[in-house]
């Protein structure tokens, strides 16, 4: 039988399917468990998930007992409040060696969390020093290293006493969901996985987040898969692509047309799990049975794209010399994987285009070509002078940035 | 439409650029909208003080005090707005020296994609000029609207913190 969540979606994967997960999190106990029976019982192969509301997020645990005490909606399942007895309950009968369920988060400080989610039974779940404060919190990416060591720390110790295999996924391949240029995503995914390797995690996933160009996304997983073989020696370790992140579809047919499209990425590149999204995405948090739809059209995609024989790591891409060239240069700052994040990014060998947290330089800017490739508008300080255009554009005006963020939008919608 | 940066109002002189300080809320990771907006409010003749998002009740209060901004604008794409506006507006009225400045909000409200009329209805009761919560392309229009006829104010010059580069 295979082991935990990273075991289960391997051998998945080596009998030829793709496993389909949604994120879906609900503040009342009877839904998500509803939510996760119908991922369970979806015509797909599917793993389960339980995202967190945005309070349990960022540790502020008072307003999401206040929001429950008083009925409020919740945008997500807020673990640390519900505790271990209900926890339990709602795992109960619905997770097994054939439906692992992860915990879906978003913190910068993960500590509570990770605990409740041991308490709860779980040992598979998210996230990253990097890819879970820049983006997302307010907090010195200094103390979210430093978190976030004690939560893989964590992790290993109490799931490992319990003779399992924690699993934990980076979500450095996805970071501010658009506008951020495949090679610095695939350098961050890669990246984390180290540091979460250097914490001990033996079961790793490594993510990217489908953007603007087919080709390019191809490119990115092909890279990621190379660059993890080179890297991340001695662990288990699995390529999980989500589905596009950025501005959604509003129309059905465009919706469909990009979830399938990123379920063909997954099989062309060998991916072994797909995150997706659902038609509601453009509107709302979406219902139960709209994400049942999403896994099984996913499921149906990934299917119709076989056989696709596996295609060979490849290193020979834009993608991968510019996801190497960041690594080396961040690994070269400090032996230690947490430190040497914090020196790229204070030198702006890391610089994510957009992101406003005072720890992130802010020089580096993107663009889309004509072709739709997603490329460096200006480099700032990153080491890539030989490798990208470092050409400064006039500054993008709010017309010029919303029309880069409907790109994916507009041209799926277009379809319709 | 491709929009530079010309000061729209005639009466703003060089170097009296109001102030809008943008702001996300507690709960709220959102970043895109906060970038949009901060383009928007430059576009029509605003210094930006953008706290990006996530920001905790106190931060917001205190950088509003010290930085005396002559517009407040909270956006909010997750779901939480209503009731998260329902509990920092009343904190950034309470303070006397924030009690005249405009609050505007906008962004996805609450969870269910809709317009919750009550819901907004008490966020203005609680102090704030302006939801925006139709979620139609006419918002931006009017708080475009809304911004460039945002005035400085010349005697809160002097409490004022500077704008910060980058």
């Amino acid at each position: 039988m295979a082991a935990g969540f990273g075991g289960y979606v391997t051998a998945t994967a080596a009998a030829g399917e793709l496993v389909v997960q949604p994120r879906m999190g609900f503040g009342d106990v009877a839904a998500m468990r509803a939510g996760l029976l119908a991922t369970k019982r979806a015509r797909a192969a599917t793993a389960g998930t339980i995202t967190v509301d945005s309070y349990t997020r960022v540790g502020d645990l008072g307003s999401a007992a206040a929001a429950l005490a008083s009925g409020a909606a919740l945008n997500g399942y807020p673990l640390v409040s519900h505790g271990v007895v209900v926890n339990r309950a709602l795992l109960h009968g619905v997770r097994d060696d054939g439906f692992p369920v992860q915990v879906r988060h978003g913190s910068a400080n993960p500590v509570r969390i990770f605990e409740a989610l041991l308490d709860a039974g779980l040992d598979a779940t998210e996230g990253g020093p990097v890819s879970y404060c820049l983006p997302y919190s307010r907090i010195p990416l200094s103390q979210a290293v430093d978190h976030w060591a004690r939560g893989c720390e964590l992790l290993v110790a109490r799931g490992q006493e319990e003779g399992r295999e924690p699993h934990l996924e980076t979500f450095g391949g996805c970071v501010l969901g658009q506008l951020c240029p495949p090679g610095q995503l695939v350098a961050l995914s890669v990246l984390e996985g180290l540091f979460f390797q250097a914490h001990g995690l033996r079961d790793i996933s490594l993510s990217y987040a489908q953007q603007t160009s087919p080709e390019q996304d191809v490119e990115a997983v092909l890279a990621l898969r190379a660059l993890a073989e080179e890297f991340l020696s001695g662990v288990r370790w699995h390529v999980v692509v989500y589905a596009y992140m950025g501005v959604y579809p509003e129309t059905p047919r465009g919706a469909a047309a990009l979830l399938t499209s990123a379920a063909e990425l997954a099989v062309r590149t060998g991916a072994e799990r797909l995150i997706v999204k659902t038609e509601a995405e453009s509107q709302r948090i979406p219902t139960i049975e709209e994400n049942v739809a999403a896994l099984e059209l996913a499921g149906r995609a990934a299917r119709a794209a076989r056989p696709a024989a596996p295609p060979p790591p490849s290193t020979d891409s834009q993608v991968y010399a510019e996801a190497r060239r960041l690594i080396e240069a961040t690994l070269e700052l400090h032996e230690d994987v947490g430190r040497a994040l914090l020196r790229a990014f204070k030198l702006g060998y890391l610089d994510i285009p957009y992101c406003l947290h005072p720890d992130n330089r802010g020089a580096a800017r993107s663009r889309i070509d004509a072709d739709g490739r997603l490329l460096w508008a200006d480099v700032g300080a990153l080491p890539l002078d030989d490798l990208a255009e470092r050409h400064r554009l006039r500054p993008v005006g709010s017309a010029e940035l919303l029309h880069a963020l409907h790109y994916v939008q507009r041209k799926f919608d277009g379809l319709a | 439409m491709t929009r530079m940066f010309p000061d729209q109002n005639p009466a703003r002189i060089e170097g009296r650029r109001p102030r809008a300080l943008v702001s996300g809320v507690a709960s709220d990771s959102h970043t895109w909208n906060l970038v949009y907006l901060q383009l928007v409010c430059e576009e029509e003749g605003l210094d930006v003080v953008n706290l990006g998002p996530c920001v905790p009740d106190e931060l917001l209060v205190a950088e509003c005090v010290d930085q005396r901004p002559d517009l407040v604008v909270l956006s909010t794409v997750n779901g939480h707005g209503y009731r998260e506006g329902l509990r920092v507006v009343p904190k950034l009225r309470a303070r006397p020296e924030l009690a005249g400045v405009p609050i505007v909000m906008g962004g996805r409200l609450g969870v269910t994609g809709r317009r919750e009329k009550e819901l907004a209805d008490q966020l203005e009761a609680a102090g704030c000029d302006r939801v925006f919560d139709s979620g139609g392309p006419e918002d931006i229009d009017e708080f475009r609207t809304l911004a460039a006829a945002v005035t400085w104010k010349a005697d809160d010059a002097a409490a004022r913190t500077p704008v910060q580069s980058g």
